[in-house]
């Protein structure tokens, strides 16, 4: 049976939550700005607690098992960020508080910025940012005002390749440009010739992800750089894929001129269904002015005996505020630890293992499924999910079987340049032993496709519930459980 | 740690690829970079990790030791202990979008309800699964206005008792659609004037109409009469609205009003130093394609048993690219759950007993507050939990004064407000009493004399 | 499903239908199947409201993809279908028989240029699978 809805558990006078009575002198709120009716459940503490419980166990997490959810880096998140971020001289501190009372968190922020100039290259940088979407519309808004600082007012393009995220042609003209589509040549780099013959004095910059959505590092990165500079445009540098490049390469040091971050992809801080997430943005030394506000910096010097006092910063031709305060901060904190705990040499590690473990598992997969592209990978690879001999067969119908084995599907149907992608990406934090098993699992798929394609075609038929109808919920639209009638 | 290879398992897997060493695997990257060295701390072990990282916590005063008064967007609420113990199931935590209804079932539900009860508690039809915060769901709020009216109407009008940050994020967020106008009522050196007085600025070119409620300086004005001349004019009316407010106060719904968004973080969300919040957007039902971010439906599996889904998806960026609204992707989800069990658990009464906490304690404080020789109550009656108070001495010297007796005092106003000189904004929650209330009037009086 | 003989064709795959100085315009079988379920339809324009060759007039959404509809010739909007806003599954069911805009037609030689049936039966086609 289906879990019920809080609002049907709800029995009408149970509490779950006693407040105590008010200890002042009652003052009354005038009765015209009264609410009529606050149609919301009654249920008691256990009420509450077994219900979410049980919707808990619906769900797949990391905790549950392999996850190689392509482009989302679905890595093990340590224990011991949730209990830093708890701390309560982080949890519990209003950002409003006086600077002086809060030099932990201000130290905390301005280490984490300097760690993550080092680890990718660049000069300067912002924590602000909510999540890798809204890095990268900070980066469109630095780039649009780069060129207006400039006067150069007919930059109105942005390059982004075929294969990339949604969200870099949405950031585009969210930052006010007209996007311009880029193809990938036959060994998924970006057709170097269409680039030059496209890149004019009008593109104000390229959106780049590298290694790409194929999980390819694009062979030609230093050339496609310099073709669009020398056109006095900007590389920006889709962080997602971050993953497969700590200590492996600095993309400031290459000439990305600005990247965002994703901490809560490569920095391993949880995904939490769909967020919070972070987005760092770092940038060159020439657009270091126009970062967001505020920043934080030393505003007094300190020497052997004090500590200096850290503070807030406006950039000069600061873009504006981008959200309120200064990011998400206790995202901030799991990163910073987990920093701390890797080093240099532990985070060059975690991106060797990240490539080794793709490597392998498409080594694994060997003739089971088709990868187009098929070169060293870095920490993803792409294969397609369907097979000629199996007519009638959907990398979605593999998704789905995929869960009866009780492990996630990869992505599937992005990138959209992949026919029927599947896009795999193991991460680090998976054993050996771990990717065999599902190697073993793929394979098996691959042969039921060919064999009793139905059993495909009806998954899953382990999971809590089956293919849900997708076409009634977009048009019976039903959002929200309960709506009180109209008075 | 957390790579668990041994050498020799790595060994066996490079030979599997024919490879001698791992880094043959980076062949693609250029030379001449490949493999920097990082300046960074060696890595610790996850006690010594603890050590340190505990060593920047314990050098911040927090509202665990101090009583706390700051509010202005963000408040010191009480969060029951039940909503942490959700919050730590990795079943929750560690799990991705909920992108395979089939085995995300408890995220998809639990969004649904925070839909629900956003709806419920905003008297609007449709709430989206979440926004990173309050400004930046401001922020969508007038890009979809823009949208809604095809981008004829150019207009967006705000009134000048938002949260200033609101409108920074506004301005910001608009900054690349150049031909967005954007308006702020009021004038510098009249700070309190009537929000309301926005309807002079309405007219046929105006998308939307944005108020705050309870406005920046606590105030709450029956905003009815506004909405209605808006709608007269075609425009769309936002208001950005207190949550716990709501569950006392006439809400958006009962007012007309199009829009509703705010600050989640009052219903069970850690202060965290500013971050991660929670941002809600609700609407009227008409509106729903133009609503950006996810939004969950329900619907039947293939046995007509009843399930949830991502549904609308096509109006997102994934599948929309450029066209789309907002590039939103990553939301606020287990914001959005705290606040789900938040308000699950406290339910109707709780809801009402603290929103009816908050407006006492800051209607005594403002009572006692007023008789002291000096000082003076600017926010006029009625208002919800949060007043001006205009100090006889500087607020830095009060604030200083406060903090050595372990109060976080009041947060400054004439930084963004020149006209409002030597004032500051209390917040009273559920966690002050009369008892706090009266100390912290002793100490208003001390310093004034001392 | 075969393609009427009497409707012109864009390379968007919109039809026409033209009778005098009016037309009537909808998606083709092609689109329709293409974006499988349709389960929205936005009218981008109102009655009486002037639209360019190419103009983006409708938006046309299924469960996994959103079409833009562009105009196939400049015009004026006469009529629009509103039995599409709630039955807009009767464009996958019927794709000539529905509708979406009655337009007049500004200049006929915009019609004169798009494709006749046979000639989009192969750039169909020729677009693969």
């Amino acid at each position: 049976m289906a879990e019920p809805t809080i609002y049907e558990i709800s029995s009408p006078g149970r509490t779950g939550f006693q407040f105590h009575q008010p200890d002042v002198p009652v003052a009354q709120l005038p009765a015209e700005l009264k609410r009529n009716d606050l149609p919301f459940p009654e249920v008691s503490e256990v009420d509450v607690i077994r219900h979410f419980t049980r919707l808990s166990q619906l769900n797949y997490g990391i905790d549950l098992g392999f996850y190689p959810l392509g482009s989302c880096t679905m890595k093990y998140n340590p224990r011991i960020n949730e209990e830093m971020a708890r701390l309560s001289g982080f949890a519990m501190a209003h950002p409003l508080q006086p600077i002086e009372t809060v030099q932990g968190n201000l130290a905390l922020i301005y280490q984490l910025q300097e760690w993550l100039k080092e680890i990718s290259g660049f000069s300067g940088i912002t924590l602000q940012p909510a999540a890798g979407a809204q890095g990268e519309f900070v980066g469109g808004l630095i780039m649009r005002a780069y060129h207006l600082s400039r006067n150069d007012l007919k930059r109105t393009k942005i390059l982004v390749p075929d294969s990339a995220h949604g969200t870099n042609p949405a950031t585009s003209s969210m930052s006010g440009f007209e996007v311009v589509n880029i193809p990938s040549d036959s060994r998924g780099n970006i057709d170097l010739e269409k680039l030059k013959e496209i890149c004019d004095d009008c593109v104000a910059g390229l959106m780049l992800t590298n290694p790409n959505t194929l999980g390819l590092f694009e062979e030609h990165l230093q050339e496609v750089i310099a073709i669009i500079h020398e056109k006095g445009g900007l590389v920006y540098g889709d962080g997602a894929n971050f993953n497969a490049l700590l200590g492996i390469i600095k993309p400031g040091e290459v000439g990305f001129d600005i990247m965002h971050f994703n901490l809560h992809k490569t920095f391993s801080t949880p995904h939490g269904g769909g967020g919070p997430g972070s987005g760092p943005v770092a940038v060159a030394a020439h657009l270091v002015d126009f970062l967001p506000a505020p920043v934080v910096g030393i505003v007094e010097e300190g020497d052997d005996e004090t500590p200096p006092l850290y503070g807030f910063i406006t950039p000069s031709k600061s873009i504006g505020r981008m959200k309120s305060f200064y990011g998400h901060f206790g995202v901030l904190v799991r990163a910073f630890t987990y920093i701390a705990m890797h080093g240099a040499n532990g985070l060059r590690n975690i991106s060797e293992n990240a490539v080794l473990n793709a490597n392998y598992l498409k080594k694994l997969l060997g003739n089971a499924y088709t990868v187009p592209y098929d070169r060293a990978c870095m920490h993803e690879f792409v294969a397609e999910g369907f097979w000629d001999d199996a007519p009638g067969i959907h990398a979605l119908d593999v998704a789905k079987r995929m869960m009866d084995y009780g492990i996630h599907p990869p992505t599937n149907y992005f990138p959209l340049i992949v026919k029927e992608a599947l896009m795999i990406e193991p991460t680090e934090t998976e054993s050996k032993q771990e990717i065999e098993h599902f190697a073993e699992i793929m394979k098996t798929i691959a042969h039921e496709a060919h064999t009793e394609p139905e059993l495909l075609h009806t998954a899953p038929h382990h999971t809590p519930i089956g293919r849900l109808d997708e076409v009634k919920a977009a048009k019976d639209l039903v959002l929200c459980c309960w709506i009180p009638p109209e008075e | 740690m957390f790579t668990p290879h041994t050498d020799a398992e790595r060994k066996e897997m490079l030979t599997a690829l024919g490879l001698k060493s791992i880094e043959e695997l980076f062949s693609d990257v250029p030379g001449k970079f490949r493999f920097p060295a990082l300046n960074l701390p060696a890595g610790m072990s996850e006690m010594f990790a603890q050590n340190y990282v505990e060593g920047f916590a314990g050098a911040n005063a927090s509202t665990k030791e101090f009583v706390c008064f700051l509010g202005a967007g963000v408040y010191d609420h009480y969060i029951p202990a039940a909503v942490d113990s959700i919050l730590r199931r990795g079943e929750f935590f560690t799990a991705y979008t909920p992108y395979q209804p089939e085995i995300s079932q408890g995220t998809l539900q639990s969004i649904f309800e925070f839909q629900s009860l956003i709806c419920n508690l905003t008297s609007l039809e449709v709430s989206n699964a979440s926004h990173y915060d309050g400004a930046t769901a401001a922020a969508e709020a007038c890009l979809m206005a823009y949208a809604h009216f095809r981008e004829k109407r150019k207009r967006i009008l705000l009134s000048h008792a938002i949260h200033p940050q609101y409108r920074e994020v506004i301005n910001t967020y608009l900054s690349g659609a150049r031909d967005i106008e954007i308006i702020t009522s009021g004038k510098n050196e009249e700070s309190l004037s009537d929000p309301r007085e926005i309807n002079n600025l309405i007219d046929e070119d105006t998308a939307l109409v944005m108020v705050q409620y309870p406005d920046f300086f606590g105030r709450v004005f029956d905003l009815s009469d506004l909405i209605n001349e808006a709608h007269q004019k075609g425009a769309l009316v936002c208001m950005i609205v207190n949550p716990i407010a709501l569950g006392l106060l006439k809400t958006p719904g009962q007012m007309g009003a199009d829009i509703a968004v705010g600050e989640g973080q009052p219903l069970g969300i850690p202060l965290s130093f500013g971050g991660p919040y929670l941002g809600f957007i609700a609407a009227r039902k008409d509106l729903v394609r133009k609503l950006s971010g996810r939004l969950v439906g329900e619907t039947v599996d293939g046995n007509g048993k009843r399930g949830y889904v991502l549904t609308l998806t096509a109006r997102e960026q994934h599948i929309r690219r450029e066209k789309a609204t907002s590039n939103i992707c990553s939301n606020q989800g287990l914001m959005a759950l705290a606040a789900t069990v938040y308000m699950s658990l406290l339910g109707k009464s709780g809801m009402q007993q603290v929103s009816n906490l908050c407006y006492q304690n800051a209607h005594y404080a403002a009572q006692k507050i007023s008789e002291l020789d000096g000082f003076k109550i600017l926010t006029s009656e009625p208002f919800f939990h949060e007043i001006v108070v205009q100090c006889p001495i500087s607020i830095d010297h009060l604030n200083h004064h406060l903090l050595e007796e372990g109060i976080l005092g009041g947060y400054a106003l004439e930084h963004e407000f020149p006209d409002l000189k030597d004032c500051m904004l209390l917040a009273f929650t559920e966690k002050t009493n009369k008892e706090i209330i009266d100390v912290l009037c002793e100490i208003m009086k001390e310093s004034n004399h001392g | 499903m075969s393609t009427p003989k009497d409707l012109k064709f864009s390379e968007t795959d919109e039809w026409i239908k033209v009778k005098g100085n009016t037309a009537l315009i909808g998606i083709t079988d092609f689109a329709q199947s293409q974006l499988s379920d349709i389960v929205y339809v936005e009218y981008e324009l109102d009655v009486d409201d002037d639209f360019e060759k190419d103009e983006t007039v409708a938006t046309v959404e299924s469960v996994k993809a959103a079409a833009d509809i562009h105009a196939p010739v400049s015009g004026t909007i006469l009529e629009i279908n509103e039995a599409l806003i709630d039955n807009p599954e009767h464009l996958n069911e019927d794709p000539y028989g529905s509708w979406l805009f009655k337009i007049s037609i500004e200049d006929p030689s915009e019609v004169d240029a798009l494709m006749d049936a046979e000639t989009y039966d192969r750039f169909c086609e020729d677009r693969g699978d």
